[in-house]
C-alpha cells in the first residue's frame, strides 16, 4: 500500500535533483530558474503528502502560497534574465558578480 | 492495486522526466520535460487526495510559467554549446549537496516516524463529506484571508515589477501627444496667403 514515506521519499529525490541542477547548470540561468521550480514542486508534494496523511487542509492551503510565489519569482527572475542578456549578450551566471548599476 | 502502479507511473516519470531537466542540452527540450514533470506530479496529488491543488499545478505551470519560459528560451539568442562549458567542473560538487540534502530529508522523515514531535493537534481538519475545493475555499476565505490577500499582492508586485524591468523605450519611434495635440489651435495651425500668379508656394 502506498504510504507517507513513498510520497516524501519522491519528494526527496526531486527535492535533491533540483539542488543538482542549481550547482551543476552554472552556465546557464535559465536552467537554474526551472531547478528552482523543480525544487518548490518537492515542496509542494511533501506539503500534500503530509496533508493527506495528517487529514489536515491546512497543508493544501500553504501549497496553493507555495505556487503563488513561485508563479511570481519565475516571471521576476525571467525578467531579471532578459535584461541581464540584453546587456552582456551572455547567461552565463559565472561572472555575474561583475553586474553593477 | 491500481493505486499503486498509478503512483509507481507517476513517481517514475516525475524523477525521470526531473533529471532530464536538469540534464538536457537544449533549453527547449528542458522546458517540455518540466511540464511533463509537472504533470506527473499533478497525477501525484490527485492520489493523495488534493485535487484542486493539482488543477492549480497543470493550469499555473502548464498554462503559465512553461509558456513564460519558452517565450523566454526562443526569444534570447543563446549558445547551447558555450552553455554546457561547466557542467562536468560542477556535477560533483552538485551531486555531494544533493546526496547530503537527500539523506538529511530522510533522517528526518525516520526520525519523525519514530514519535518524536506531537502533530496530532490539527488545524483545519478534512471533513469526510466536503469536496475538496469547498473545503479549501472555506479554509482560504475565512481563517487566511489576509494571507490570501497578501499572495494577490505578491502576484501584482511581481507582475509591475516584470513589466517595468523588462520595458524599454524604443528610439525613434512616434508616439502621440495627447496634451499638445488638445493644444493645437485652428490659428495657429492655419494661414490665409494672398498667392500671387507665377511664383511658388512658400510653405
Amino acid at each position: 500500500m502506498i504510504g507517507l514515506v513513498h510520497y516524501l521519499v519522491v519528494a526527496a529525490i526531486l527535492f535533491a535533483l533540483g539542488v543538482l541542477g542549481l550547482v551543476a547548470n552554472r552556465k546557464n540561468l535559465i536552467v537554474m530558474l526551472m531547478a528552482i521550480e523543480l525544487i518548490l514542486l518537492a515542496v509542494n508534494l511533501n506539503l500534500v503528502a503530509f496533508s493527506a496523511y495528517l487529514q489536515d487542509m491546512v497543508g493544501q492551503v500553504f501549497a496553493m502560497f507555495v505556487l503563488t510565489v513561485a508563479a511570481g519569482e519565475a516571471a521576476i527572475g525571467l525578467a531579471i534574465l532578459v535584461i541581464y542578456f540584453r546587456g552582456r549578450g551572455t547567461i552565463a551566471v559565472d561572472d555575474v558578480n561583475r553586474m553593477k548599476g | 492495486m491500481i493505486q499503486a502502479i498509478a503512483f509507481y507511473l507517476f513517481a517514475a516519470v516525475v524523477l525521470l522526466s526531473g533529471a532530464l531537466t536538469i540534464s538536457s542540452r537544449n533549453p527547449v527540450h528542458a522546458v517540455m520535460w518540466l511540464i511533463l514533470a509537472f504533470f506527473n506530479a499533478a497525477g501525484l496529488m490527485v492520489l493523495a487526495g488534493a485535487e484542486f491543488v493539482a488543477m492549480l499545478l497543470v493550469i499555473v505551470y502548464v498554462g503559465a510559467v512553461a509558456v513564460l519560459f519558452l517565450f523566454v528560451v526562443m526569444m534570447l539568442d543563446i549558445d547551447v554549446a558555450e552553455m554546457r562549458a561547466g557542467f562536468a567542473r560542477y556535477w560533483p560538487l552538485g551531486a555531494t549537496l544533493a546526496v547530503a540534502l537527500a539523506a538529511e530529508l530522510v533522517i528526518a522523515q525516520q526520525a519523525w516516524a519514530v514519535g518524536g514531535i506531537d502533530l496530532a493537534r490539527r488545524a483545519g481538519p478534512i471533513a469526510a463529506d466536503k469536496p475538496n475545493i469547498v473545503a479549501l475555499g472555506e479554509l482560504l476565505y475565512t481563517r487566511y484571508l489576509l494571507v490570501f490577500e497578501g499572495a494577490g499582492l505578491v502576484l501584482l508586485v511581481a507582475m509591475i515589477g516584470a513589466i517595468v524591468l523588462t520595458h524599454r523605450e524604443r528610439k525613434g519611434s512616434r508616439y502621440q501627444n495627447v496634451p499638445r495635440q488638445n493644444a493645437r489651435r485652428p490659428q495657429d495651425a492655419t494661414r490665409n496667403v494672398n498667392q500671387p500668379v507665377g511664383v511658388g508656394v512658400e510653405l
